[in-house]
């Protein structure tokens, strides 16, 4: 099978990512990252699905296939939110926009890359069961999505676009231009910094990138930024096959509205009440070496008590970090622990999963 | 791009520099390999005194985004570790063939650097 391509061409190492041929690293993972940390840069993340869902039962069928609230929504206001099965287990995470100023409700969710197909046939076929009125449309292959995140991202995006960006709020999305291209303008990201995603018609995509003057960024930098705040990833972080969490497991039981019904909530409020077994933590090395995706972790007695689902040599603390699931009684506080790295224990301790101060 | 492939060298097809210096072979990886790793930062090396063998691995390399075995291109005994790659691993990415250098061998058998590959070789591997 081919891979799908993003609409603008790069000039850039390349990997696939959830089916996608995208950019992994344009110059160095540092030097984008400390772009973002610093100044600002761009990341084309056209590899994230966008389906919207619109009709009379639009927002009954959203309310029912993600676990927040989404009947507190605004038009032009978004929230993040968990899609589980009927076990509870997290099958993607999401953004779920209600898009402004439409005449019906009409909502946009964002599944993450090689997920879309999979969500729109999900969304379908709920619809059907439940006998909803509602348009559920594919638009993965029709929005080019760019983030433009760092401290300069409001001057930098604000020269470029007729949204009043300062009177745009967190998780808050607006419609609009982008160097005379129609776009969505959002304030939303998934580096911890300040900084918007705009999504723009496909084949308009070339003339909105190449008028964001500043440091192109890859996959590579989009991870370590994520990382560096304890962000989650999907198919990585949690995957229904390969490591099946629910969200309260994840950390993400802010994003959990028991009080909505919704596929997986009877099944969430049994774990709500008994409390996870285990829960998603930071750790940091304290000796050398960079802590990666299924190295185990052992208590100071050498036993295995869990496993690194994430890990990096941190870019900004200059410090190897890493996440992933432990017996909840080590969430929380600082317990030292153990990584195994080629087969040798090396010291480390629990931190909550974000690492900057 | 153009990698720099130094005439003084020879390769191995994993992507390390062996150079004869004095009767000892000086080993470090290529500027490709650097590329293809990205930002280094961390290395790890084996003690003087350790023997390694030819195309075993004896080290490791990790970049931000992967971690890689480092295989010798000679057989012999570990005579130098390059001690400054513990606190500055870029210099791997910045001076591939100078100060980024790995280990330091007493080669066992010195036919052995024949086999390997010359610049010209090398330099048709990897374009």
């Amino acid at each position: 099978m081919s891979l799908r391509t993003p609409p603008v061409s790069h000039d850039a190492e390349t990997t696939d990512f959830g089916g996608w041929e995208m950019p992994v690293e344009f110059d160095s993972i540092r030097t984008e990252h400390e772009a973002v940390r610093e100044r600002v840069g761009k990341f084309d993340v056209s590899h994230m699905g966008e389906i919207t869902v619109s009709g009379p039962d639009a927002g009954r069928l959203l309310q029912r296939l993600t676990t927040n609230d989404a009947s507190v929504l605004d038009p032009g206001e978004a929230q993040y939110a968990a899609i589980t099965d009927e076990r509870g287990v997290m099958l993607d995470d999401t953004i779920v926009y209600r898009l402004p100023e439409e005449d019906d409700e009409t909502y946009l969710f964002i599944p993450n890359a090689g997920h879309d197909e999979e969500m729109f046939d999900r969304w379908v076929n709920h619809r059907e069961e439940w006998e909803l009125d509602a348009t559920v449309t594919n638009r993965t292959e029709e929005y080019a999505m760019f983030a433009i995140q760092g401290p300069d991202s409001p001057d930098l995006l604000g020269a470029q676009t007729d949204v009043d960006l300062p009177t745009l709020s967190r998780m808050e999305v607006t419609s609009g231009t982008v160097a005379g291209v129609d776009a969505l303008v959002a304030y939303t990201g998934y580096t911890g910094e300040q900084g918007y995603e705009a999504l723009v018609p496909w084949e308009e995509a070339g003339t909105v990138w190449d008028a964001l003057d500043c440091q192109p960024c890859g996959l590579g930098a989009r991870d370590t930024l994520r990382m560096e705040m304890g962000f989650l990833l999907s198919g990585q972080d949690f995957d229904p096959e390969e490591e099946p969490r629910n969200p309260f497991e994840a950390g993400i039981g802010f994003a959990v509205e028991l009080d909505t019904e919704f596929v997986g909530r009877a099944a969430l409020a049994g774990v709500d009440a008994e409390g996870p077994e285990e829960k998603f933590v930071g750790v940091r090395l304290e000796e050398r070496g960079v802590p990666r995706h299924g190295y185990e972790v052992q208590n100071t007695d050498g036993e295995r008590i869990g496993h690194l689902t994430s890990g990096t040599m941190s870019p900004t603390l200059g410090e190897p970090i890493g996440l992933g699931y432990l017996p909840a009684e080590y969430a929380g506080e600082e317990r030292s622990v153990r990584i195994l790295i080629r087969d040798e224990p090396k010291k480390a301790h629990t931190t909550t999963p974000g690492f900057l101060p | 791009m153009s990698f720099e492939i130094p005439d003084d060298c020879r390769y191995l097809e994993s992507h390390e520099w062996a150079r004869t210096e004095n009767g000892t072979v000086r080993v470090g990886i290529t500027d490709f390999a650097q590329d293809e790793l990205g930002d280094v930062v961390f290395v790890e090396l084996p003690e003087v005194g350790d023997a390694v063998g030819m195309e075993d691995a004896f080290g490791v390399i990790e970049s931000i985004k992967a971690v890689s075995d480092i295989y010798a291109p000679v057989s012999g005994t570990v005579t130098a570790a390059n001690e400054t790659l513990i606190d500055e691993p870029e210099l791997v990415n910045e001076d591939p063939y100078g100060e980024g250098w790995m280990i330091e061998v007493d080669p066992e058998d010195e036919s052995e650097l024949h086999v390997l590959l010359t610049p010209e070789e090398y330099r048709e591997q990897i374009e």
